[in-house]
């Protein structure tokens, strides 16, 4: 774990950030990312000179409230055409390496 | 005659009359993209069979429409140009495919390039090489819908799908001499779009002319019960009142969209674009959008965070890519995910995950998802206020014409940064079209933007029509 409000983003948190996203990184990749992420941060960073305390965040751009639709059966999609693509399967499963040793 | 050339609505009409049959407009189509489509390269995956038939019924009378390779089509490959959606054929047509159909058109073949994902200014992020723009091939075609404006443009197309998240239809269709638009936040349904940024993306229209883009709207708009964040309001011709004139009209220049470092050929162009408006007697008056320096960084961290949770689905489970790994190191699945990933994505892909991952992680997401998100709501509350005293807002839609294949790639930096006047249309949820406005001496088009309130499309059709009609550029084409 990084330290709290750490300020900038070094290969250690570029590390970690890519683990929590579940990528796998060559050494090179994360030293190139985190020299360019560090600029982009540090570009973000501007950001830092306005005084948002006050104002709201966007939630939705426009006036939209909760959504609702009524609870009845509608169509899905035949499991078969569903499970084509996958890249591997067994009758109506998707395969997954072995999750529990 | 090359009916390759002609626009939809000039189609429609020799159609219409029986002067010529479908297929002869999907011939002269696929002859073209035999011809030169190895130089464009707008299309991707042209190994596939080529064959279409077209019926000539409904009120598109068959006309192929050209679709970025984002939007599910079902049977035909759907893969966002990514290597971890290698081989990914759609169990169902999204939304606006649907309706495309229901009215009459026929999907072309073969998908449009794009930049992975969507995730790019330029077309160099596809995992199937960079399209190149028709009117020098040394140049991007701008991006992320790069593929769809160059297939229009090289009139490979008749008009085709984009979709746009901070300027990728509009950047695009400037950088190839035609027509884009991004609708209103909510007007089209996203059902069946490969998701980026689920607040600002939108599919919109790229056409050789404005009333193209109108006629297309008309089919792809509208509530649709599958998409939760389209709108049910009811829905115009917007076909209908382009002609009528734009006396009156008040348009808002925005001083922070003319400030240095806009190309001089492009605010020459914008400047003369402004004299054939106040001619058709529109006026215009100087305002401020205070934030609008703050909008590209709001961008890339909204868009990021939101595209590092989308594009989590793509784990090597359900579709797409999965490498197991030789050897394991954690548990069996957590390698499996992290090997395809790290594999299935490209760079800039990994480069938005990670930026995004970062913004939303426990100890940053308030000093940067949440802050992003609070400028948000002053770039939107600068359009409000204009909007309050004017019809539109007229700008640049890029700084600067086409640049160099290569040129910006290394740097990702100065790649955002070319998305500067069009990323506040997309965090403010409104409507903006370009439209071309002329040419650099080097022969690159140029492109001018209009901006407007949230479903007022209608105006920004008006005054483009206008616009067109008192001009020449839509009818310029590249030498091929």
């Amino acid at each position: 774990m990084p330290k709290k409000r750490e300020k900038t983003i070094d290969i250690k948190t570029v590390r970690y950030i890519a683990h929590l996203a579940r990528i796998e990184l060559e050494p090179k990749e994360l030293e190139i990312l985190s020299d360019q992420l560090k600029k982009i941060i540090e570009f973000i960073d501007q950001l830092k000179k306005l005084a948002v305390e006050d104002v709201p965040p966007t939630s939705h751009i426009l006036p939209l409230k909760n959504v609702y639709r009524e609870d009845i059966l509608s169509g899905s999609l035949p499991q078969d055409k569903v499970l084509k693509c996958a890249p591997q399967k067994k009758d109506n499963f998707f395969v997954v390496p072995k999750i529990i040793e | 005659m090359e009916l390759n050339r002609l626009s939809a609505r000039e189609l429609l009409k020799l159609l219409d009359e029986g002067s010529i049959k479908i297929d002869d407009v999907v011939l002269a189509l696929k002859e073209r993209i035999n011809r030169i489509d190895h130089r464009i390269n707008a299309y991707v995956r042209k190994e596939k069979d080529l064959s279409l038939s077209a019926h000539q019924s409904g009120l598109l009378q068959g006309l192929p429409i050209a679709v970025k390779d984002n939007i599910c089509t079902e049977g035909l490959n759907t893969e966002c140009c990514s290597r971890i959606l290698e081989g990914f054929i759609p169990p169902y047509d999204a939304t606006v495919i649907k309706k495309l159909k229901e009215n009459g058109a026929s999907i072309f073949p073969l998908k449009t390039n794009m930049d992975e994902f969507a995730f790019g200014s330029s077309c160099e992020n596809s995992c199937f090489g960079p399209s190149h723009n028709p009117w020098n091939q040394e140049y991007v075609c701008g991006g992320s819908s790069g593929g769809s404006a160059a297939a229009v443009a090289a009139d490979e197309a008749i008009f085709a799908l984009g979709t746009d998240t901070g300027g990728s239809i509009r950047q695009p269709a400037s950088f190839c001499g035609v027509v884009g638009l991004k609708p209103t936040y909510g007007r089209v349904s996203r059902f069946g779009l490969i998701a980026f940024a689920s607040s600002l993306d939108v599919i919109g229209p790229i056409t050789k002319d404005v009333y193209d883009c109108a006629l297309l709207l008309n089919i792809i708009c509208g509530y649709d019960p599958y998409d939760s964040t389209s709108v049910n309001i009811e829905v115009t011709d917007f076909t209908k009142g382009l002609s009528q004139d734009i006396k009156g009209l008040k348009i808002a220049l925005p001083k922070e969209y003319f400030i240095e470092g806009v190309d001089k050929e492009v605010k020459e162009a914008i400047r003369d674009a402004i004299e054939v408006f106040k001619k058709l007697g529109a006026s215009f008056q100087e305002v401020s959008l205070p934030h609008t320096e703050y909008a590209v960084a709001v961008y890339y961290i909204v868009a990021t965070a939101e595209a590092s949770s989308n594009l989590a689905r793509f784990d090597g489970v359900q579709y797409g890519l999965r490498i197991r790994p030789k050897e394991q190191k954690e548990s069996a699945l957590l390698d499996m995910y992290k090997k395809t990933r790290g594999k299935g994505f490209g760079q800039e892909a990994k480069r938005r995950i990670i930026l995004g991952t970062f913004a939303l992680a426990h100890g940053y997401y308030e000093a940067y998802y949440l802050r992003a998100q609070k400028v948000r709501t002053l770039i939107k509350e600068d359009f409000d206020n204009v909007f309050k005293e004017f019809d539109c807002i007229l700008t640049p839609t890029s700084p600067t014409p086409a640049f160099k294949i290569g040129e910006k790639i290394k740097d990702p930096l100065k790649m955002y940064l070319s998305d500067i006047f069009t990323i506040s249309a997309n965090l403010a949820g409104i409507p903006a079209i370009s439209i071309p406005c002329g040419f650099t001496k080097k022969g690159l088009p140029i492109g001018l933007q209009l901006l407007a309130k949230p479903f007022r499309e209608d105006i920004l059709l008006r005054v483009a029509y206008n616009y067109e009609q008192n001009t020449v550029w839509h009818k310029m084409k590249p030498k091929l």
